[in-house]
């Protein structure tokens, strides 16, 4: 069986799982897409002064982290950076 | 004292009348003395899912406005001495209630019943409210559907902000035939994604709907989700139930069932 999924596209099952997961993502922060947009602008304008990064492809998400003893560990916010260049740039 | 539970969902229609029918039987059936409250103000339905639609004479409104004393509007289960219902009113709106008279009400209930199980509404209005104000314990009944799953994700976030410490999950209609195909969210992935902790999950079961037509609620009868709902209600009143094996095969099931049947 498992086999099979292998090969075969996504399940609707897993395609609920990530779209739900990513939606209770905005909702949870309740703050707007704009507003994370802003944030994302900052982050990576602080961190350009440091290296070359890659603009487009920067990640933000906020997440909840794991469960541990079935009770919530709280919220974590993930920025996912792709560095183009670790040298100092400036 | 009797401890107060609020069974929740946010959307309507995932089975929380079916889910408090079910606990209020369960709980009955453990010897338990339990009374249900219909806090659905203007869409009476627990009374019709537990049979006793022609018995009523008062209701929650009367009550809170002092038409009648609350024994007057208790409604006695036709099969369980120690089952009550207090039906809600079909006339009236949800504006006509306030928190503050329903933690007055649930708190002289507590008094004599070991457990007050109240029924919220759908959505999170004054309804909503009004149902959660004088709960100790909530129950958030959600399916593996997204829609189910976000608005669930929303009410523990208000419960969680009124200050509930005690919230518990019910995955309703658990299909396993589609979870195994990858074409259904598993209970596992329910849990993972709200975060809660659970007590328990219910196959979809024909027989829910059969015993919903007779008005008369299946928990603790001999098929998947009468024993789920059995479960669930033992875990309600503290006892370590190990949870049911939905993924084996259903013959297979039915063989243990019958194995660890109580012998009641």
């Amino acid at each position: 069986m498992r086999l099979f999924h292998m090969f075969s596209p996504k399940t609707s099952g897993s395609i609920a799982k990530e779209r739900i997961s990513l939606l209770l993502i905005s909702d949870r922060a309740d703050c707007s897409p704009e507003m994370m947009e802003m944030m994302k602008k900052d982050i990576v304008h602080v961190i350009s002064k440091y290296m070359a990064i890659d603009f487009e492809n920067v990640e933000l998400q906020i997440a909840q982290s794991d469960v541990k003893d079935g009770k919530k560990a709280g919220r974590v916010l993930l920025a996912n950076i792709p560095i183009k260049d670790l040298r100092h740039v400036s | 004292m009797g401890e107060v539970i609020v069974v929740t969902s946010g959307k309507g229609g995932v089975g929380k009348t079916t889910t408090v029918a079910n606990l209020g039987v369960g709980l009955a059936k453990a010897g338990k003395k339990v009374i249900l409250v219909d806090t659905d103000i203007g869409l009476r339905n627990l009374d019709v899912v537990m049979g006793l639609e022609n018995r009523i004479i008062y209701n929650l409104v009367d009550v809170l406005e002092g038409h009648c004393r609350i024994r007057q509007a208790e409604v006695k289960d036709k099969r369980y001495e120690n089952l009550f219902l207090l039906p809600s009113a079909q006339t009236r709106d949800k504006t006509c209630v306030t928190p503050e008279q329903m933690i007055t009400l649930t708190n002289e209930l507590k008094q004599q019943y070991d457990y007050v199980i109240l029924d919220c509404p759908a959505g999170i209005e004054q309804g909503f409210k009004n149902a959660i104000a004088g709960a100790d314990h909530a129950i958030v009944v959600t399916t593996p559907e997204i829609s189910a799953i976000r608005d669930a994700d929303r009410i523990i976030g208000l419960l969680e902000s009124a200050g509930f410490r005690k919230i518990h999950l019910i995955v309703n209609r658990i299909r396993m035939d589609m979870v195994r195909r990858g074409d259904m969210l598993s209970v596992q992935d329910v849990v993972d994604i709200l975060a809660v902790e659970l007590i328990g999950a219910i196959p979809d079961d024909e027989q829910i709907v059969i015993s919903t037509n007779h008005g008369e609620p299946l928990a603790g009868k001999d098929c998947i989700a009468g024993i789920a709902y059995e479960n669930i209600s033992r875990r309600i009143c503290g006892e370590d139930v190990p949870f049911l094996n939905l993924d084996a095969k259903k013959s297979i099931f039915f063989r243990l069932a019958g194995l660890f049947k109580p012998a009641s």
